[in-house]
């Protein structure tokens, strides 16, 4: 069942007529720029999920907060709806366009307004780019937690859109837990505060309910995050291990011993494979599973842990265990695992990355069954895996030119996540559900829960013009999908009549 | 798991859908400790104490799920057992406070700014809605990102947006090991210390100063906080001094007057209080005792970009600090939205939510 929007089962769009539209806008925002052409909208069709391409309507790229501000009055006069967009780098098609909605492109706003370091907190324009606010902050010896792996390229705005992670989270948590206020702008183009520069703010935590919401709730106009002191030094251990099963058992182990490291991930032979055949990080290309597990802290600490850990690794029957001798080679332990993606591009002409998460102790159920799954599809998948906090990755291998195989790795992926949800995991931890996996929230939710999404949704934004078909099913379309896929033998969503 | 476990959450969804065929609001309670805070509620009485129990804990998970009316006492001894807590360390405030409750109020202790707060340890929930739908949001899984954050948001909601029965939240292991240190410093100079330590990597979880001395706490790995403990010198502290002030039974908190709690920026500086004073969260958090009005203490936390909280019952007609207008019309919107009814402890924060 496709993705794109289908008015049929995501709702019907305003009808907006595209030329008077654009007159108006010329009029009331003389210096905005608007990209119209067809070969200038191009480049915009997709965000990081290519596979996937809607052409806009119109594009903007403001340059000011009052330039937004009377383009979504005039919006939401006119009911246009609109998708905002940062870096692009969205994995979910969370930015994907519509052929009836204005891409308004929020890049442009890529200043830092303010580091303090005695408050500990950064102040930027929500086009700010992850990594360039660890980089502003480093002459404190400060730095900005959330690291998503594409921290050089993603906005921070985006990064509050998504509620997005990275390999730190158990430590140190998602952007939600390092963040201090977000002002947006609402549907109608009013200016909202949302927390403060204080821990609290009074009122319900819209700042929490915000954070992730896909764009769905507001426009992200300034962002004030935390900064944390840098921790005094980061080693890391590598651990290899000849199953995955005892991989996973030892990860059980490093927690029960009251240990919580700063980064702990796990990759299968598959990924170990590929990664060290693209960076000869010095993995062992023999092993099931490799964990990478990084303590940081004071050094004192950091000294003992390592003492701890190596000693959890070795009685969970690890074959090997190696702690990186200098940074370089701790460098070049993470270069393998964050390259796992390109790394498994070289092996495969496409791959499609997944982003269930788990109970941890589901892991070796979850792996077989993955591999189950691998088999009766007749396509490989790569797991990668940030351990400490349950989230996977794995990565269909699949050619897109080979007919019938994109649908195919989207089916096994699609089983992948309902394998997570069956186990008491989610659908997504960090990538977010944009259109990727509209259907399979479905699985996951309710039609009640699908319902009071909805009636959050409309508390914000009752004409629903804000990202239109993102994030939520429709209860449509969860009937549709049931319809294509019983589950269990159990039609979900028996209530509603089908399409 | 524990002796008294009862799944009561059938009695509860009746209740919630005779008031909502009635039309008669709801005051919602646990074990009362905490219902000095905030306006009065007009309503029936639903308690949620008969729903109580841990309903899962595997401590290699940093995982557990307890009914709202949980002893928070059976819900920490069962954390300490296996050596973990609950970092946010959420006041009691009195006998017979349940982790529902502490959830809903959404206050956090003397950890909060180093560990984060109540609502960032919750992953996920069960709530009773206005809808009369018992329904579950997110897990219990360390990453979510499906769907809207409801959980979070029904942290200091303080009941007014539905009925938490159940609650998902992430865990640590305890500490290796914890000293408590008392520096005599004067105010002044304890602030700029403590943003100065701020920056550093030291293993401070909590920072208080009551007008006498700076008390802190550190906590690590025995290296780290060893040589922090030589680093800043002072006399030991007995570790009990944390729990006083996170249940409020220091002596400053026995004077007669109003209790006020003020959240401050990081960095905010030593701010002439109409009253006496009581620093917390290394100054982000101050309590204050004040016979001054309103408008008064919140003028002065709101020109340094804080707020002010009334913590006795009865001493203004708006315990919470007001709402700018857009805000308090989303407020209106989302409660409408969740409870159109208004079933759900009206009044209790606003009187229009």
């Amino acid at each position: 069942m496709n993705i794109l929007y289908d008015e049929r089962v995501d709702g019907a769009l305003p009808k907006v007529d595209r030329a008077a539209l654009l007159t108006e806008l010329q009029r009331q925002l003389p210096d905005l720029e608007i990209l119209h052409r067809r070969e200038d909208l191009k480049p915009y069709e997709c965000d990081g999920l290519s596979a996937y391409r809607t052409t806009p309507m119109l594009v903007v790229l403001p340059e000011r907060i009052e330039q937004v501000e009377t383009l979504l009055k005039l919006c939401h006069e006119r009911g246009v709806p609109v998708v905002a967009r940062g870096a692009g780098t969205g994995l979910s098609g969370g930015a994907l366009p519509l052929e009836q909605g204005i891409l308004l492109v929020m890049a442009r706003f890529n200043k830092i307004l303010e580091v303090d370091p005695a408050g500990r907190f950064a102040r930027v324009q929500p086009g700010v780019r992850n990594l360039a606010i660890s980089q502003a902050a480093a002459p404190y010896e400060l730095y900005y937690a959330p690291d998503p792996s594409s921290q050089i390229a993603c906005s921070i705005g985006g990064n509050v859109a998504e509620n997005a992670g990275g390999v730190h989270c158990l430590k140190y948590g998602l952007t939600v837990h390092n963040l201090l206020k977000v002002d947006i702008l609402t549907v109608e183009g009013e200016r909202m505060t949302l927390g403060s520069e204080a821990l609290d703010s009074p009122g319900f935590d819209l700042l929490a309910l915000f954070t992730g919401s896909e764009g769905m709730l507001g426009v992200v106009t300034e962002v004030t995050v935390k900064l944390l002191p840098k921790p005094q030094v980061a080693k890391v251990l590598l651990a290899a291990f000849d199953s995955v099963e005892k991989a996973g058992r030892a990860v059980g182990d490093i927690i029960a011993a009251g240990i919580i490291p700063g980064g702990l991930e796990m990759m299968d032979n598959l990924s170990i494979r590929a990664a060290e055949d693209f960076i000869h990080a010095g993995y062992p290309v023999d092993a099931e599973a490799i964990l990478l597990c990084e303590l940081d802290g004071v050094e004192a600490d950091v000294h003992d842990d390592c003492a701890r850990v190596s000693e959890v690794l070795k009685l969970a029957g690890a074959t090997e265990v190696r702690l990186a001798r200098d940074e370089a080679e701790r460098v070049r332990f993470w270069a393998g695992r964050k390259n796992a993606f390109p790394a498994v591009g070289r092996i495969s002409p496409d791959y499609y990355c997944m982003d269930g998460t788990i109970p941890r102790r589901e892991l070796p159920g979850v792996l077989k069954g993955i591999s189950d799954l691998s088999e009766r599809f007749g396509l490989r998948v790569a797991n990668v895996f940030h351990a400490g906090d349950g989230n996977m990755h794995p990565l269909i291998l699949f050619d897109a030119n080979q007919p019938g195989e994109l649908e195919r790795a989207e089916e096994l992926g699609g089983k992948i996540l309902e394998l997570c949800v069956e186990v008491g995991g989610s659908i997504t931890g960090e990538h977010g559900v944009g259109r990727e996996k509209i259907n399979q929230m479905c699985s996951q939710f309710n039609a009640d829960e699908l319902t009071l999404f909805h009636a959050v949704k409309a508390a914000f934004d009752p004409s629903g013009l804000l990202n239109p078909g993102k994030n939520i099913p429709t209860l449509h379309r969860c009937a549709e999908f049931g319809r294509m896929h019983i589950h269990n033998g159990e039609l979900p969503f028996p209530e509603l009549e089908r399409f | 798991m524990s002796v008294s476990a009862h799944d009561a959450s059938a009695e509860l969804l009746d209740q919630v859908n005779q008031a909502l065929a009635a039309r008669t609001p709801l005051r919602i309670q646990g074990g009362g400790s905490k219902a000095f805070l905030g306006r009065p509620v007009e309503g029936v009485l639903l308690d949620t104490r008969a729903h109580r129990g841990i309903v899962s804990y595997d401590p290699t998970e940093l995982v557990v799920t307890a009914r709202a009316g949980t002893p928070l006492v059976e819900l920490e001894a069962a954390l300490d057992e296996a050596g973990q807590m609950l970092p946010c360390e959420p006041p009691h405030f009195a006998e017979g406070a349940t982790v529902g409750g502490a959830i809903a109020a959404g206050l956090s202790g003397p950890r909060r700014p180093w560990s984060g707060s109540v609502r960032d340890f919750v992953l996920g929930s069960r709530i009773i809605t206005g809808q009369g739908k018992h329904l579950r949001f997110g897990g219990e899984v360390m990453k979510n990102v499906a769907g809207y954050d409801l959980s979070r948001l029904m942290a200091g909601s303080f009941g007014c947006l539905g009925v938490l029965t159940e609650v998902s939240l992430k865990v640590l292991p305890k500490p290796r090991l914890c000293s408590s240190l008392r520096l005599e410093i004067d105010q002044d100079r304890a602030l700029l210390k403590l943003a100065e330590w701020g920056q550093q990597p030291i293993p401070i979880s909590a920072a208080s100063h009551d007008g006498q001395a700076l008390y802190l706490r550190l906590e690590g790995g025995e290296g780290s906080v060893r040589a922090a403990c030589e680093r800043i010198g002072g006399e030991a502290l007995d570790a009990g001094y944390w729990n006083d002030l996170r249940e409020q039974r220091l002596a400053f908190f026995a004077d007669a007057r109003p209790l006020w709690r003020l959240s401050l920026p990081n960095d905010t500086p030593v701010l002439a209080l109409p009253g006496e004073q009581l620093l917390d969260w290394a100054g982000a958090q101050r309590w204050l005792k004040s016979d001054a009005d309103a408008e008064t203490i919140r003028g002065i936390a709101s020109e340094v970009g804080g707020h002010a909280m009334c913590f006795s019952a009865g001493a203004t007609a708006s315990p919470f600090q007001p709402l700018a207008a857009p805000l308090l019309r989303y407020h209106r919107q989302l409660k409408a939205a969740l409870d159109p009814q208004g079933i759900f402890n009206p009044g209790r924060m606003y009187s229009e939510v």
